[in-house]
This record gives C-alpha cells, structure tokens and sequence, in this order.
C-alpha cells in the first residue's frame, strides 16, 4: 500500500499540470519582467494571465485588485498593518479567538504596542455571536480580521455578512481566505470584502506565493517599499514562476470545484461516519452543518493526538493533530480551548483533510486500522478500564499537580 | 514530527509493562491533563526486602511520555526502592538515547510518578515543587517559569543577565524577543520599565585567580555550613548535590522544599556564595539539574 496523505489544510502537493506551466519560468523565460527585451517578453503577460486567472477563481471586479506576495502570512501582515496606517487614529481591531497565528500573533504583538485587540468567543461548535461583533463595531476599530474557513475544523465563517457589517459601520474588512479559496466558490464583487489572504500551496500551487486581494478604493499601506512592482503596493522582483504556477493552480481549482464539493466531500464523510460508528468515545468537532468539504476534526477521548499520529504514521497514513505536544506547546490547540473542548479530548484530536488527489480506496484503508491504533493506545491509557472509560474519570484518575 | 531516537520508537510501539500491576502496593500519579501528559505507575514492593518485583504504568501522553514510562518500568524492575529512588530523569532520558528538549519533561514526570508511589508506599505525603512554563530556550530548554523566578530573585534587569543566571538565550538567540517580554513583564510589576540598554548587573563581575574545582566546591560546602543553623531554624535544610563549573544544585530538603519561599531562599543562597567567593555562582535546585544537562549534552 503507497503512503495516503490526508493533511491538506497544512499542504497540498502541487498539481502537475501546475508544474508543467511553471518550468518554462526558469530556464527560457527567465528574464525580469520589468525588462525590454526578449527574455522578458513573455513574462509580463504571464503574469498579466495568472492575475486574471486568480481574479476569476474569487471573483475580483478588476484584475489590478490582485496583489502577489511571497504567501499567506505576508498577506494577512500587509492587511492589518496596511489598515492600521491607513488610519493612525483607530487604535482597536476585531478578530476571532481562533484565526490562524499568523494574525493571532500579529495582534498580541500590536496589543503590546498600545492597540486594544476585541477577540470574538466561539461556542462548543466554533460559531460566532454577530450579535456581540455588532456591539464591538464603532469608528475606533481600524480593521475586522475575520477568518473564511478554519484550518482545524473547516468550520466556516459568515464572513460576507460580517463584511456587510463592518461596511455599514464604516470599517474595514478582512478575510483569511487561505483554507477557504479553491474549496467554496465566491464572488468577491458581489461583497463588502476589502481585503482577501490567499496562500499557493493549499490549493496545489507552490509554497511561497500568495496573493492580497484589495478592493479598488480601499485604503492602502504597503508593507515593502521598494520599485514600482505590483503598481508600487508589494515592492520586490516578481516570483514569476510561482505567480505562473498559482494562475494555473487557481483555473483548476475553478474546473475541481464541483469535484471538491461533492466526490471529496462523500470521501471526508464516509471516513467521518466510519470512524464515528466503529470507534466509541470519539466526537467531531465545529459546525458540522457548515464545514469545508474535505475537513474532518476528530476527537479521540482519553488518548493523545501525538501518540495517535505516530501509529498512523506508521500505518503510511499521514495527518494532524490538534495536541500539545504536536506544537512542542504546553496547550492543546488554541481552537480546541477556544470551544472549551475538555482537556481529555482536545489532546486526542486529529485532523484528516482531503484533496481531489485521495481516492474513496483511501479511505477503506484509514478505516481498517484506525479502530485497532485507538484501542491500543486505549489500552495504556490510565482513563481506560476494559471496553470503556473509567467510572468517573476525571475523579478515578487525579495526577497531582495541575 | 519528532527527531526521536530508535530507542524512543521502540519503547513506543512496543511498550513494556504496560497496564496496572495486579495486588500493586505503591501507586504514583502525576502529570497535568491541561499539558496533555499524565501518568499512573503502579508497583509491587516486596514487603521484607523493599524490592520492586513488578511495575506497570498507564499513560496519557505523547510518544516520549509513553516511552519514558516504558523504559521507566524497566529500569527500575528488581531494585530496592532505595536504589530506584536515585534513578533520575537524566538516567531515563539517557536510556533512550536522548530527548528532544522539548520533550525533556516526559522524563522529569517518570522520575516524579515514581516518588509519588514510593512516597505512596512508605505512607508519606509527596508534595512536588515542580512548575512548568512555556518552553521559552529551546537551545538549553529554559522555559518561562524559571526565567521569571529568577528575574524576581535576582533583580534581574537586561537579556544579558537572564542568560547569565539561566543560560536562556545563550545559543541561537532566537528567544531574546521573548526575554525581553518577560523582563517588561515583571519589572512592570517591580514598578520599573524595562530598558533594553541597560549595563547588565555587574556585582558579581570578579577578576580574581579562578578557583580550581576543589577550592570551589570546599568553600561552597563552608557556605552551606554557615547557612544551616539558619535554615534549620526554619524547619528546612540544605544539601549540595553537584557543582558543575559555576552551577551548584542543592537539594532543599524539609520545610523549603516546594514551599513558596524556595525560590528566595536559593537566591539568598546564590548571593552569599557569590559574595564568600568573588564569583559567579548560579545555585539550581537538584530538581533541574536536567534542563542544563541537555545543554551539556549539545
Ligand atoms: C488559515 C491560515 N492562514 C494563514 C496560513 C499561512 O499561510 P502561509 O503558510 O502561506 O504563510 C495558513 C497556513 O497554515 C492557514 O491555514
């Protein structure tokens, strides 16, 4: 059996055809596109093809709304920053209290730098309250930073109704969209969005792009200064194969899309009820009833998520976990906390996320052994008694020192 | 994933004693659920001979956790309870050849389950002074909670002095940012700022022939001696485990063991040596000989 690879939220193998398209970039065409002459040619109209290959995945209005970064992180930096210079007098933001760090830590950062950070709670489930974001809106917030989908769960947010709020009060609106674009078709023009993160290598693309989505007329900042690439809004040589590469990447991403939203989605449930009918003590986490296609969250009770990996691992199966000791971190993942998932679960979670690139066989062979590496690590486990949890197990079993 | 030893894989995926020994007469449980780690050993104790004739343990924990609680049975198999008692977690780490220093804790925690179940079978109470914090050093695995006592107890004020009196961020200095925020942290707190360009402490800055080792360890001895009565006045006492170039570990035994005061009293300590000697002189508790251990060992 070859190795099967269920952790796309955390990369995703680029597509060949992907590559296919990429390669000219480094030995014919080579040359910088701001050159005159023949080596650059072809370039700048590459890269004028991939913008509007990105432009049609999300739905832009306007191909320039499209700016190239070097990945996700840099387009979540340059969107906040950008959105706290733009405004030097709005000192608070709104986020969620389980964005992907790239903005978590920016924001702890800038708490310590005098801005006031409001992060809005989720329930057990991983929904917001937009009643109480509602109240957190006024014309002192600078930025709304609110993630599309969840990297953990693939929970999804309501981020165009959230952005319809923001707008109503006058403030600006941001999306993480790196889990979500490619996954959940969208129409930017058609929403209150201003800025939008995307990162290449989570939908079949390279590591190391990215893109700014900016609305035209909204407030900028750039975060590198330097020559006029990117209309003077992202300084730097252009990565011209990667853009190249992103552009094809986001055309198929366009062409799987049904695929995404019905064949991966039935492989991603069919593992999710198979584990949950054979394997007891063992729940799903986030909104089931409004998930990305191909995430699946799973808590295993009373094991540790590391443990559970490193079975797997050795089955050929390869995934993630939402534990510690994953993170070489003293706390479970912050969104498992967030949803105040008990501490016995939360270290046992697991996160199996597809790609057009799994088969249902996959699947089949992910069921086979996860019951058995469970009830061994059960078996050594001390909440477990036998065929189920201890009587009481947070009374039967009390370590000293909390 | 983790860079682990074959050892740790092994005692991973092929445990040994794994589960709770039937008719147990000493039983240690220690960890904490909220870090994902936490452990059950179970022994049997011969009565007459206090040896340990069986040891079972049940986990919830990483890879590490689970093999340090392997190898930790096995070890300890067929000894006296006195002998096993001087197993610590370096001997543990070092039968697996090696820890990643994140994972160090895995073996501190076997160390301690099994003073908890000899405590449990000679009927005493076992009280750990053990806080973790957030690994903050990954080079010497310093984490949080040791940086911040010992700001507290030596008024320390600049990253400098942190890595001299802690060693973090004496390697790739990739914490320093994080130093920083402890140091702004607590002398908020002491009501002072933080001044990333201040001069280091300097008091203890000597320049004297160096002690040779022997001289060294003699007159800490002499140091410790004229400490005692005080210490023991207290209900507490003193014993000085290893000195490691300018490190003393101390085991602070009775009343100052685990109590809020240990960690004053170890810098009361660290001062007076530094003043009898005219020199550097870091004092650790024995407890955490590991975390510098690691360092030693790259
Ligand atoms: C939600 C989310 N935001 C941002 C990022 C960071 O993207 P990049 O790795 O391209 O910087 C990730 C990737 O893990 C992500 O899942």
């Amino acid at each position: 059996m070859s190795d099967i690879y269920l952790d796309n939220n955390a990369t995703t193998k680029v597509d060949p055809l992907v590559v296919d398209a990429m390669l000219p970039f480094f030995t014919e065409q080579f040359g910088n596109p701001s050159s005159i002459h023949k080596f650059a040619d072809g370039v700048a109209k590459a890269l004028k093809k991939a913008r509007q290959q990105v432009q049609e995945l999300i739905g832009a209005e306007h191909d320039s709304e499209i700016i190239f970064t070097s990945c996700g992180t840099e387009s979540d930096s340059t969107a906040i920053l950008s959105a706290i210079k733009a405004q030097p007098n709005k000192k608070e933001i709104i986020t969620t209290t389980v964005e992907h760090p790239a903005i978590l830590s920016l924001c702890e950062y800038l708490e310590k730098e005098g801005y006031t950070i409001h992060r809005l709670p989720v329930d057990r489930c991983g929904r917001l309250n937009l009643d109480a974001y509602q109240k957190m809106l006024s014309d002192q917030v600078a930025i709304v930073s609110v993630m599309w989908a969840n990297n953990e769960t693939g929970t999804i947010f309501p981020v165009v109704e959230m952005a319809e709020m923001a707008h109503a009060a006058g403030v600006m609106f941001h999306t993480d969209a790196v889990q979500a674009v490619g996954k959940i078709p969208m129409m930017l023009q058609d929403t209150k969005i201003d800025m939008l993160s995307i990162s290449g290598h989570k939908l079949h693309a390279p590591k190391g792009i990215g893109v700014l989505y900016l609305r035209r007329g909204t407030r900028f900042r750039p975060l590198l200064r330097g020559g006029h690439q990117e209309r003077g809004r992202r300084a730097g040589t252009e990565n011209t194969a990667s853009i190249v590469g992103l552009g094809k990447a986001c055309e198929l991403a366009l062409e799987y899309m049904e695929y995404e939203n019905i064949q991966v989605k039935a492989m991603r449930d069919r593992l999710e009820r198979g584990i949950v009918e054979q394997i007891p003590h063992c729940f799903i986490t986030g909104d089931l009833n409004n998930r990305l296609p191909n995430t699946t969250d799973i808590a295993f009770e009373y094991i540790e998520g590391e443990a559970i990996l490193m079975l797997l691992n050795k089955a050929g199966i390869a995934a993630s976990s939402g534990s510690a000791c994953t993170s070489g971190s003293l706390e479970p993942s912050h969104v498992m906390r967030a949803m105040d998932i008990p501490y016995t679960a939360a270290h046992g979670t697991i996160r199996f996320s597809f790609s057009r690139y799994n088969t249902m066989h996959e699947v089949e062979e992910v069921l086979k052994v996860m019951p058995g590496i469970v009830a061994t690590l059960r078996k050594l486990s001390p909440y477990w008694d036998g065929n189920g949890p201890v009587a009481n197990p947070e009374q039967a079993f009390q370590p000293t020192y909390a | 994933m983790w860079d682990y030893s074959e050892k740790v894989k092994d005692h991973f995926f092929n445990p040994k004693n794994a589960g709770a020994v039937a008719g147990a007469n000493a039983i240690g449980e220690v960890g904490s659920i909220s870090c994902g780690d936490a452990l059950r050993l179970t022994l049997k104790v011969n009565e007459a001979t206090g040896v340990i004739e069986d040891a079972g343990f049940q986990t919830f924990g990483c890879g590490s956790a689970i093999a340090s609680s392997s190898v930790l049975t096995e070890i300890i198999k067929g000894m006296t309870l006195d002998d096993a008692l001087k197993v610590s977690n370096q001997d543990i780490a070092n039968e697996l050849d090696g820890l990643p220093p994140e994972k160090m804790h895995c073996s501190v925690m076997g160390r301690e389950a099994l003073q908890a179940a000899v405590a449990n079978y000679r009927g005493e109470e076992w009280q750990d002074d053990h806080e973790e914090g957030a690994l903050i050093c990954k080079c010497f695995a310093i984490d949080a909670v040791m940086i911040e006592e010992m700001v507290w107890a030596n008024k320390l004020r600049t990253v400098e002095d942190v890595t001299n009196f802690t060693k973090a961020g004496g390697g790739c200095a990739a914490c320093h940012e994080d130093i920083e925020g402890i140091l702004e942290r607590v002398l908020k707190e002491r009501g002072e700022t933080f001044d990333p360009n201040a001069a280091p402490i300097e008091a203890v800055v000597m320049e004297k022939k160096p002690l040779t080792n022997l001289q060294r360890i003699k007159k800490i001895e002499e140091v410790l001696e004229s400490l005692r009565p005080q210490l023991m006045a207290d209900g507490g006492d003193v014993e000085l485990v290893e000195v490691v170039d300018n490190t003393a570990y101390v085991n602070m035994t009775g009343a100052c063991s685990g109590c809020q005061m240990a960690a004053m009293t170890i810098a009361g300590i660290q001062q007076r040596l530094m003043e009898v000697l005219g020199e550097f002189i870091r004092v650790i508790p024995a407890s955490q000989m590991h975390k510098v251990a690691v360092a030693a060992g790259g």
